[in-house]
């Protein structure tokens, strides 16, 4: 089915041409850090951890989503999500393997990357977290190729896959929850340390997932000849989703401010406060934090109406709020205030230089590099079926 | 020759054989040797302790811990926000927050010495996932600089702030290296390690050493010992007791 990605128009290749300009400009800056160490980024001794490992929780978010399609598909036989479930399926390969580049470019000796299977350590949560996203990975993998190539040839799938299919519903989970554990497990800092952890970051995900898929089922819609969505039953079931699920994640982030807010127990309290008001006359992410909930508040009651949800201008320009809102939330916001103030309660402030940027930027661009073509590919299969 | 290279070829080979059927022969043999060297001198615990008195530290004294720990370890010097310590003079405010009130007799703005806790129940080593970071038994919590891949996990997880990472060349910042004690990579994660290699030579650690007896060391698990007779004879505080870490760094106040 490969072959379907070396056959394209202008487009699809001057597309290509500047994810690979991207890639190679990052790729650059990541040598440099290499060569320097990671010196180059902004972090610090009090905020050790950045941009990079924001960007990692954030995809596994974006990759557990598929999750939100595979139920209503595979459990309740609903017929909404066949066509557009592919999609999905390819959205979390590539945004795993996003995942996977971000915490690479994170490590001081990535060289030394394989001492996590040399060394197996099963009490670190860092340890299950490579393999839940590896097996997500391969899980995803397995399935989209799969059932696309059976979809190709016109025959059902085959039976043994339904078994990798119903076991990616709970790995799908067991991604974003494990990565939740790898904060909330941790004495002494107080913004993590709490049980709504997995199920906000899930609520996030499952926002934030969505809200991407339509989007880029309008792009698809716009730029190939095919149509994924002819009915548009597939993105108001989405648009349904997404809409409960920002509710769902502005409610969880709702609890935790009151449980900081009224046990007013300093140490939990200390890191809301900075992200949202700024401590001692320290606060870089206040407007950030204000717009996030101004843009997730705002989308979510304009999308509860149906009517603004059959709108394709308004659903979109929704879901781009929603999307930004949560990548502030989750990608932004929430490792830096975790780190801010410090277990010394000394406040460090945390900027992401421009080599760190555009090192993301470089791994955003594979990430796409690699959902353009699997994209190209399930398209191109999809178009030969419904000829 | 020819026979020289012979028995040479078949003495490797069975060299060889003999490692490969048992490689754990070439270790014993190994930490027998440095078993032999620290025979009779090496200092050993069943729980390695210490106690800092607050009273006895000044600002001259403390300099002086921070200086020599700095200098035989290769701490490199750093002026900036990536700056690698292992033990530095700190307010009370920030070692114990929330216990500090403004009527204390010690103010709280005033220092004392900080480092690593040593827990008992350390969250550096329970995150870390390539044992990098591992507890002795004698409870010393060590670092493999070699193994480490450099992902701060143990930095998130200790709740003192008593890891440092080293963000680009350390070596660069070493005024004068010392040559008995390892300089690191970049991309490793490093802390004060209770003198480990300054105990199997039969020495204390060397900021007990210079700190005019203001900081005590020694077995927790012997009553004889410095640091029990000092926890004994006087009231002593642990940094944020309440998360269960069991530091085994006393201040006696």
């Amino acid at each position: 089915m490969l072959e379907k990605a070396v056959k394209g128009n202008g487009l699809y290749w001057g597309w290509l041409g500047l994810l690979l300009v991207i890639m190679g400009v990052g790729a650059g800056c990541y040598l440099v850090q290499l060569n320097q160490g990671l010196t180059i980024t902004g972090m610090s001794r009090d905020v050790s951890w950045g941009f990079y490992i924001a960007q990692f929780t954030f995809l596994v978010g974006v990759a557990a989503s598929a999750v939100m399609m595979v139920i209503p598909k595979y459990l309740h036989h609903y017929k909404g999500f066949a066509r557009v479930l592919i999609l999905g399926e390819f959205l979390a390969i590539a945004s795993v393997a996003m995942c996977l580049m971000f915490i690479v470019v994170d490590l001081g000796q990535p060289q030394r990357l394989f001492n996590v299977l040399l060394h197996p350590t099963p009490n670190s949560i860092l340890f299950w977290d490579m393999v839940v996203l590896n097996g997500y990975l391969l899980i995803n993998l397995l399935v989209g190729w799969v059932t696309l190539q059976a979809e190709r040839k016109e025959v059902p799938p085959p039976n043994w896959i339904k078994f990798f299919i119903y076991l990616s519903i709970p790995w799908a989970i067991s991604i974003h929850t494990v990565t939740a554990f790898l904060y909330c497990g941790l004495p002494g800092r107080g913004y993590w340390l709490t049980a709504i952890m997995a199920p906000k970051f899930l609520a996030g995900a499952f926002a934030s997932g969505p809200a991407l898929l339509i989007l880029l089922i309008f792009v698809i819609k716009m730029v190939s000849k095919w149509n994924p969505d002819p009915t548009g039953e597939a993105v108001q079931s989405l648009a349904k989703i997404v809409t409960y699920c920002t509710i769902l994640l502005l409610f969880f982030i709702a609890l935790e401010v009151f449980t900081v807010g009224y046990s007013q127990i300093p140490s939990h309290s200390a890191h809301l406060k900075y992200l949202f008001f700024g401590l001692h006359g320290k606060g870089v992410y206040t407007a950030w934090m204000w717009v996030s909930m101004i843009f997730m508040l705002g989308a979510s009651i304009v999308l509860l109406f149906p009517g603004n949800r059959r709108s394709d201008n308004i659903l979109a320009f929704s879901c781009l709020l929603i999307f930004i809102g949560t990548w502030i939330d989750k990608g932004l916001g929430m490792i830096a205030g975790g780190f801010t103030p410090s277990p010394l309660e000394t406040i460090t402030e945390y900027i992401p230089t421009k080599m760190e940027l555009l090192i993301s930027l470089g791994v955003y661009a594979a990430g796409f590099f690699l959902l353009t073509v699997l994209y190209k590919v399930a398209v191109g299969v999809k178009r030969e079926v419904d000829a | 020759m020819s026979a020289s290279r012979r028995k040479f070829l078949k003495l490797a080979g069975l060299t060889a054989l003999g490692w490969s059927v048992c490689p754990s022969i070439l270790r014993a043999s190994t930490s027998e040797v440095i078993g032999d060297r620290a025979e009779g001198k090496a200092l050993h615990a069943k729980r390695w302790a210490m106690a800092v008195d607050t009273h006895a530290l000044n600002e001259k004294i403390m300099q002086k811990c921070v200086n020599i720990c700095h200098k035989i370890h290769n701490v490199p010097e750093f002026d900036s926000e990536e700056e690698i310590k292992w033990i530095w003079a700190a307010p009370f405010e920030h070692l114990f927050p929330g216990q500090m009130h403004s009527r204390l007799m010690e103010v709280p703005e005033e220092k004392t010495l900080s480092l690593c806790n040593h827990c008992n129940n350390p969250p550096c080593v329970r995150v870390c996932p390539t044992k990098a970071t591992f507890q002795r038994e004698d409870g010393i919590v060590m670092m493999d600089f070699h193994r480490c891949i450099g992902c701060r996990y143990c930095m998130a997880a200790c709740p003192y702030g008593s890891r440092s990472f080293n963000f680009s060349d350390p070596r660069k910042h070493l005024k004068e290296p010392t040559p008995d004690f390892p300089t690191r990579t970049k991309g490793v994660v490093e802390k004060c390690e209770f003198c480990a290699e300054r105990l199997t030579e039969g020495k204390q650690p060397a900021c007990v050493e210079v700190s005019e007896g203001a900081l005590l060391f020694g077995d927790l698990e012997d009553p004889h010992s410095d640091v029990s007779k000092a926890l004994e004879e006087r009231y002593s505080i642990r940094r944020k007791p309440e998360l269960g870490t069991e530091p085994c760094v006393y201040y006696l106040i």
